[in-house]
């Protein structure tokens, strides 16, 4: 995956170093060394798997049957475009990637814009703001799973039992959230997880913007309203686009969440965990690793975007550098 | 500010001002409400785990039932005798292990992309950042069979190999923006006096980036300690960690609340401990170094 390598920004002159000049034997070999071990390391142990996973996916191949391992072509890509589980698989997370992203980024930007001003306990506030993201991703689908969630002892419905008492009703409405809504239910609580994540990147955005402008914005007379659309959401934009790219790249592939809270049952599943389960429990090597593939080059699409994203805020540090 | 002091700002001026005090002081609160309504949950847990089974799992529920450490005593195997200390202790070693696999790779990497910085040093960054972006179960399957054939499978230095390759590419980035804030002067001085790369990286970078490195360390711990996939399809029973532990601990011992969020709290401590220590760094890794 190089495809950003035509948008890499050129290396900025370095005064102590400068661009040096096309070095070759030993000399270079020196400069070089440090880097090999780094990169060899990468690429036996993430790039050679991939290689055999774009292998295994042109084989018929179901461990429970290893005497029929054949190849056979682009058949299991058929499949997976055909499969009608795993065609839902697809929509879920397509689902499940713009639902958490969108909901992060939005309720993430109210929350930078309320952190960017002085008030009293600004650092407990933000600590308590940070909290959900410093959980164990198991941990967290556990506790809403089975602390929240449950029909009968969750604390959502026993918040509505105390809301119900408060207005008479002895029997408010008990629903099961996670039968009722799952999908729903996998969104809420990964959109709890992620957006400190955004929120940060975005407080990061706004106190990066330069104060002078957004005083000279005050003094000639903006409203907070102008100031934000024409001065503070232009600023952002680079930091949005890098939270919702990083965020739609580590959602995608979420696992843990749709693992612990679902297991991937009523309409839940997404890739990652539809692959899991078809070569873990199905054994269905290549089928498996066909989805794998299409996963990547999903993912290959925005992260084009995102490595672009990363490019043109990388150039400007190094131009600045 | 009193009225009768030449510089009191006019009447309207004041008004504004009081007006736009107002405003800061209901906005903060709308800030600590919704800090407070995010914690919630986690303070919820907290609650819970502290917490006799019978006072956890109620409807409506019971805030102010005596407060016990009877969750974790039975967490700790008080009861039952099974203890969570062995996937406790794997989980550290992967971390600690794949941690220490990443500095010693990551920080001579990141010496060649900012310091004696090797041409298209742009480029090798773009190759490390799209390995991150390449999906885990991508490469899952070949490295199940191969553990399985290599007889690797439920071994933590398997996990501290691919946890070590999940982890390379953040840290090569971090640690490339934190070296190129070292002078480089200090270091030619170094070398000068006959030091060579090691010693130079040892002696000099080393130190002077350390906050940096602390800040790596940090965050290629937490991201080590928390993965689930990796840890499920390939470890067993002897090499089990954490997360794999908790998604076993409910289907086999039943469900009990307090015991849960117990081992939840405790699961998720040395992530929160790490995590507010290194707040600001930890999106910087997390935005593989774009955000500083």
């Amino acid at each position: 995956m190089t495809t950003a390598v035509g948008t890499t920004p050129q290396s900025p002159p370095r005064p102590p170093t400068p661009t040096p000049a096309r070095r070759t034997g030993p000399r270079a070999w020196a400069t070089r060394a440090p880097l090999l071990p780094a990169l060899v390391f990468l690429i036996v142990v993430t790039q050679l798997p991939f290689v055999a996973t774009l292998v295994i996916s042109l084989f018929d191949w179901n461990s429970l049957n290893p005497d029929k391992r054949a190849f056979n072509g682009l058949d299991n890509y058929a499949a997976v475009f055909t499969d009608a589980a795993l065609r839902d698989s697809v929509l879920t997370t397509i689902l499940l990637t713009a639902g958490v992203v969108i909901a992060t980024v939005v309720i993430g930007l109210a929350l930078a814009l309320l952190l960017d001003r002085t008030f009293f306990g600004r650092g407990i506030v933000r600590t308590l703001l940070i909290t959900p993201f410093l959980i164990v991703p198991v941990s967290a689908a556990l506790l809403w799973k089975h602390a929240l969630y449950n029909p009968e002892y969750g604390l959502l419905n026993g918040a509505l039992s105390w809301v119900g008492e408060l207005f008479g009703d002895t029997t408010p409405s008990q629903p099961d959230w996670i039968a009722d809504m799952p999908l729903l239910a996998v969104i809420a609580a990964l959109v709890w997880q992620w957006t400190p994540f955004m929120m940060l990147i975005l407080l990061a955005g706004l106190q990066s913007r330069p104060a002078e402008v957004v005083e000279a914005a005050r003094l000639d007379g903006a409203s907070a309203w102008q100031t934000f659309r024409y001065l503070t959401l232009p600023h952002l934009r680079r930091y949005l686009e890098l939270g919702v790219l990083l965020g739609a790249v580590y959602i995608v592939q979420n696992f843990d969440a749709v693992f612990t809270i679902t297991a991937g049952g009523l309409g839940t599943a997404n890739l990652p965990y539809t692959i899991y389960q078809t070569f873990y429990q199905a054994h269905e090597y290549g089928l498996a690793s066909a989805a794998g593939v299409v996963v990547v080059i999903g993912t290959i699409i925005i992260a084009t975007f995102a490595l672009r994203t990363v490019s043109s805020l990388f150039s400007e540090e190094a131009n600045r550098a | 500010m009193t009225a009768t002091t030449v510089t009191a700002p006019a009447p309207s001026a004041r008004r504004v001002l009081r007006r736009a005090k107002r405003r800061n002081t209901a906005l903060g609160l709308l800030a600590w409400a919704a800090g407070l309504v995010f914690c919630l949950p986690a303070l919820w847990m907290l609650l819970t785990s502290l917490h006799a089974e019978s006072d956890a799992a109620t409807n409506p529920p019971s805030l102010f039932a005596p407060l016990t450490l009877d969750g974790y005593r039975a967490f700790f195997g008080a009861d039952t005798g099974v203890t969570p200390w062995p996937p406790l202790l794997n989980s550290l070693g992967a971390s600690f292990f794949s941690t220490v696999l990443v500095l010693l790779l990551a920080l001579p990497a990141a010496y060649a992309l900012s310091i004696r910085r090797v041409r298209k040093w742009t480029d090798v960054m773009f190759f490390f950042l799209s390995t991150k972006m390449l999906p885990v179960v991508a490469g899952l399957l070949p490295v199940y069979l191969f553990a399985k054939n290599a007889g690797m499978l439920d071994n933590i230095w398997l996990l501290v190999l691919l946890y070590t390759s999940m982890n390379l590419p953040i840290a090569v980035w971090m640690m490339q923006s934190f070296l190129a804030d070292v002078p480089v002067s200090v270091i030619e001085a170094a070398q000068v006096d006959g030091a060579r790369l090691p010693t130079v990286l040892a002696r000099v970078v080393a130190p002077m980036a350390a906050p940096g490195i602390a800040a790596t360390a940090l965050i290629c711990f937490i991201f080590s300690w928390n993965e689930l996939l990796f840890a499920r399809v390939l470890t067993g029973v002897v090499a089990q960690t954490a997360p794999v532990f908790l998604t076993g601990f409910v289907t086999s011992q039943g469900l009990f609340l307090a015991q849960l969020c117990a081992a939840s709290v405790v699961v998720s401590l040395p992530v929160l401990a790490a995590g507010y220590a290194a707040q600001d760094k930890l999106v910087q890794g997390l935005s593989l170094g774009a955000v500083k």
